[in-house]
């Protein structure tokens, strides 16, 4: 599913500059547990969190994380979308919960890390 | 042989900055076209070690020693120490704060994490004595490298 067909069907909004969003992607997490996501394998996934702070936008590249949205209408403190303009991550806002995030995305074949739907 | 070294601050409860040390030393290890599983492998448990001496360590210091077989990576630091090690070890033990957790650690999988990630993962702690977490990644023998 490319990057922006999935901002479409999040409503999301960009955070940061708009260059990645033929992006192709195929695998999603939703988690605001960290340590869950760099537990797993997550090479080229979204990550779908309500997790705003700095550290998710580390562990995102730590754990090569290709695009972020943050749920349910949170807005990021400046230094999260600054380190991730830095970073080239990719950033969206959505204003829905990770449940219907999640629900929308599985609808349109996503899968999780393990490929299993 | 010890081909580069390098060392990083880090300081107790700064969040702010927790965890560039590790991202740097993943930059530094895609520059160098290192493999990318063992690049993910080091980042990752340097990254879990460095939030966790944020979080309970005093002030301290990660070391990232790059050799022809092998990485290490060891992180230091001055804070409470670990009175039970084999405790610690257990996925879902934790001692971590309020702070930490609205962060997204503290749910007792670093330890967990990085022993699953690295070859060999030696803590040396005690209370009052600081924590040393010293992790090892044999790189691949050449004869296996891809052509």
């Amino acid at each position: 599913m490319k990057l922006s067909e999935i901002v479409r069907e999040l409503e999301a909004v960009p955070l940061t500059e708009e260059d990645h969003r033929g992006l192709e992607i195929t695998r999603c997490a939703g988690s605001d547990l960290m340590s869950d996501v760099l537990a797993r394998p997550t090479d080229g996934i979204l990550l779908l969190t309500g997790l705003t702070s700095i550290q998710t936008v580390r562990t995102a590249k730590i754990a090569g994380v290709a695009a972020v949205v943050f749920v349910r209408g949170k807005t990021p403190p400046p230094e999260t979308i600054e380190l991730a303009r830095a970073e080239r991550l990719p950033v969206y806002a959505s204003p829905l919960s990770l449940f219907v995030c999640c629900g929308r995305l599985h609808a349109c074949g996503m899968t999780g890390l393990d490929g299993r739907r | 042989m010890t081909l580069v070294t390098k060392r990083y601050p880090l300081r107790a409860r700064d969040f702010l900055h927790a965890g560039e040390a590790s991202v740097q030393v993943q930059a530094m290890l895609k520059a160098m076209r290192l493999d990318p599983g063992l690049i993910r492998r080091v980042a990752i448990c340097s990254y879990e070690a460095e939030m966790n001496a944020v979080i309970h360590g005093g002030d301290g210091e990660l070391e990232m020693a790059l050799s022809e077989d092998r990485i290490v990576v060891e992180v230091r630091d001055a804070g409470a120490g670990i009175a039970d090690i084999e405790l610690a070890m257990q996925p879902g033990y934790s001692t971590a704060d309020e702070t930490a957790r609205e962060m997204g650690f503290g749910a007792g999988m670093g330890l967990p994490n990085m022993k699953s990630h690295a070859d060999e993962l030696e803590i040396d702690s005690a209370p009052g004595r600081g924590t040393r977490a010293r992790m090892v990644f044999h790189r691949r023998p050449p004869q296996e490298k891809a052509p």
